[in-house]
């Protein structure tokens, strides 16, 4: 039962992560487009606790940011510049959930100071808030889109299953030809048929189905064999002989034998379209600026540059690594079951 | 034989299908190279309207299509409009050095695999087995993006590898010696960051099969009489382990077919990613299909190699259906 422990930790840090992503506007101290153009490519604020002759002090403070300092040397200007941090500050406002309007931030710093936790980019925005806005897209989008290829592999494995016969044969050999193609191929290929230049939230809803429709083959296979071999079990056959009808037997008796199959291919799915999103917002055929996503936020590491000379701007892409790491993780914990029952 | 060569029919069929699919979705494509011209006041509508007909622009879908196909059975892979060139000449070249790219990670990746995966399963829950488990996981968990970004960082701090491209200015100029020092020194970083991508899959998958193998009454069997571990991995494991594995090696092509258009794009390699997304911006519709079933022909090819070569190294898959 070990596992199960396991499976409770991992959905719990997922749900908090994607809980926090909804209150971005609360944990971030500026909005995703305010931009100072001063500050380009800040490095990441240091925060302080002793000041330049010595004392401690309780409350954490930063340091003016000059515009154009690039070392980590504090002149004797900034050392008289001093903001304090706060919490629970009045700031920007900002939409939470796309409802109720709020100005409360978790933190900020005193004006004039500002506070750049990982730096700015090169039009001066705060990353830090940018990461915690595009993690609205980034985290949205793969969860929309395993949400259509799921549905879609439901619904052509369960038919194809169910069916047999010329509605198989159509599904399946649709599905090879899904298969075949190299998966970046096909997202581009997909892509490639669509316009370029659009909306902020066109652009969302069709990466999203263009990510979701590409991948429905896999999960519709696995969910055809389930009820294939459903089909055949005694329950249903017993419920055949009573006189059940087609629907009643798959939405009853046979859908519900493929929830472990959706549940697995559901954390396998997840991380590969976080991927993709990002793949795609970075080469600039994803979601385009100014909204902020994680794919769109590294992209200008493209510039050799700018890779170079500021790390910070490939946090966007480093972040990714412990999301992935806990799907992996429950895709692994969930499989558990399955194998050892085998 | 009479599997093979259903196989290989199999696999026409499966190219046919994925043409018909690829040009479907680059019609339903709103616009093509030539509409966004009208865009620019210099060009006539008349001019557009001739250039329509003279690409075959005006006429219907299956007569397009067949006109395709007919011209690809010639070697013809129809027009590039941006560059203005036959698209088989540009993307021969392209694909030539994606497939180089392709090729030496793959033997890379599998050179480095097949070792780290043996022994790991050999000291199944061993140090050495722990360190690569945490080893994979974190390589699994790392975005196919970031490695190449990196590398590219180490490749510019440590100025001992050159950055972007496949040759120097001066390549022509160099001797042959010079010519393949230059070639291997470009190649070497987009080379271990692709291997990368597809280590840890690798690795995860020959240590199951592995482990799979000496599960089976056979080897059991073989241990309990006394023969050496070892003599055991070397002599017999591998070989009943190779199904898996060489599935597996048909399957590694697509992804790391797929891995090569990040590392492209970002190690600035020439091959078929840079120019694939060119295209996608600007609507050069025969240049997406022609990469697009390039890719698909190799990972059809790869898949029906590996199906051969199952066929012919295991006895047991001879008596399909």
């Amino acid at each position: 039962m070990r596992h199960k422990k396991t499976i409770r930790w991992l959905v719990g840090f997922l749900l908090l992560l994607h809980l926090a992503a909804l209150l971005a506007g609360f944990l971030a101290p500026y909005s995703p487009t305010t931009q100072e153009r001063e500050f380009p490519y800040a490095a990441p604020t240091r925060i302080h606790f002793v000041d330049g002759s010595g004392h401690f002090h309780l409350r954490p403070f930063v340091y003016g940011v000059e515009p154009s300092s690039s070392d980590s040397q504090i002149s004797a200007d900034q050392l008289a510049n001093v903001h304090s941090l706060r919490f629970m500050v009045p700031g920007e406002r900002y939409p939470v959930a796309g409802w109720w309007k709020s100005n409360l931030h978790l933190f900020g710093v005193d004006a004039p100071g500002k506070l750049f936790l990982l730096g700015t980019d090169g039009y001066g925005r705060d990353q830090f808030s940018r990461l915690w806005f595009g993690s609205q897209i980034s985290l949205v989008t793969p969860l929309v889109a395993t949400v259509i290829s799921l549905g879609m592999g439901v619904t052509l494995g369960a038919m194809a299953g169910f069916w047999g016969g010329w509605v198989d044969e159509l599904i399946m050999r649709i599905a090879e030809l899904f298969v075949a193609i190299p998966w970046l191929y096909l997202l581009f290929a997909v892509r490639a048929a669509l316009p370029l230049s659009i909306s902020p939230v066109g652009a969302f809803l069709l990466l999203v189905t263009v990510i979701g429709t590409v991948g429905w083959a896999r999960p519709a296979r696995l969910i055809r064999s389930v009820v294939l071999t459903t089909r055949q079990q005694d329950f249903v056959l017993a419920a055949r002989a009573a006189g059940a009808t087609s629907g009643s037997i798959l939405w009853q008796h046979i859908l519900p034998q493929t929830w472990g199959v959706v549940v697995t291919q559901a954390a396998i799915l997840i991380p590969q379209y976080l991927l993709a999103e990002v793949t795609l917002s970075f080469l600039g055929i994803g979601v385009p600026e100014p909204t902020p996503s994680w794919g769109n936020m590294a992209g200008s590491v493209q510039q050799y540059s700018i890779l170079t000379s500021y790390w910070w701007m490939l946090i966007p892409v480093i972040v990714i690594i412990p999301v992935m790491y806990v799907y992996d993780r429950l895709a692994a914990a969930l499989h558990e079951p399955v194998k050892s029952s085998a | 034989m009479v599997y093979l060569a259903r196989r290989l029919l199999h696999t026409l069929f499966l190219l046919v299908g994925v043409s018909i699919l690829s040009f479907l979705f680059l019609e339903l494509a709103p616009g093509d190279y030539v509409s966004e011209m009208l865009l620019n006041p210099q060009v006539s509508p008349e001019t557009v309207a001739a250039m329509r007909a003279q690409y075959g622009l005006d006429r219907p879908l299956p007569v397009r299509y067949f006109d395709w196909i007919k011209a690809v059975a010639h070697g013809d892979l129809g027009y590039s409009f941006a560059y203005n060139l036959p698209v088989a000449s540009l993307l021969g070249e392209r694909a030539r050095n994606t497939l180089f790219l392709t090729i030496a990670a793959a033997v890379l990746a599998w050179l480095l695999a097949l070792p780290l995966g043996v022994l790991a399963a050999e000291h199944r829950g061993g140090w050495f087995d722990s360190i690569l488990g945490v080893g994979t996981s974190t390589l699994l968990a790392t975005p196919d993006l970031l490695l190449p970004l990196v590398l590219v960082i180490f490749a510019v701090r440590s100025g001992r590898f050159p950055v972007g491209g496949m040759t120097s200015l001066d390549y022509a100029d160099l001797s042959a010696a010079g010519k393949l020092h230059d070639l291997v020194s470009h190649a070497t970083l987009p080379v271990i960051a692709l291997a990368l991508t597809t280590l840890p899959v690798l690795v995860r998958h020959v240590r199951a099969s592995v482990l799979d193998a000496l599960a089976t009454p056979s080897l059991v069997t073989a241990r309990a009489y006394g023969i050496r571990k070892h003599g055991i991995l070397l002599r017999h494991t591998l070989r009943l382990a190779a199904n898996p594995i060489i599935t597996l090696g048909g399957l590694s092509i697509a992804t790391l077919l797929s891995s090569s258009l990040l590392v492209e794009v970002i190690m600035s390699w020439p091959g078929l990613g840079p120019m694939l997304l060119e295209a996608i911006l600007g609507r050069d519709f025969y240049v997406v299909i022609g990469a697009v079933m390039f890719s698909t022909v190799l990972l059809t090819m790869g898949n029906f190699t590996a199906d051969a070569l199952l066929y012919l190294m295991d006895p047991r898959t001879r008596v399909r259906p």
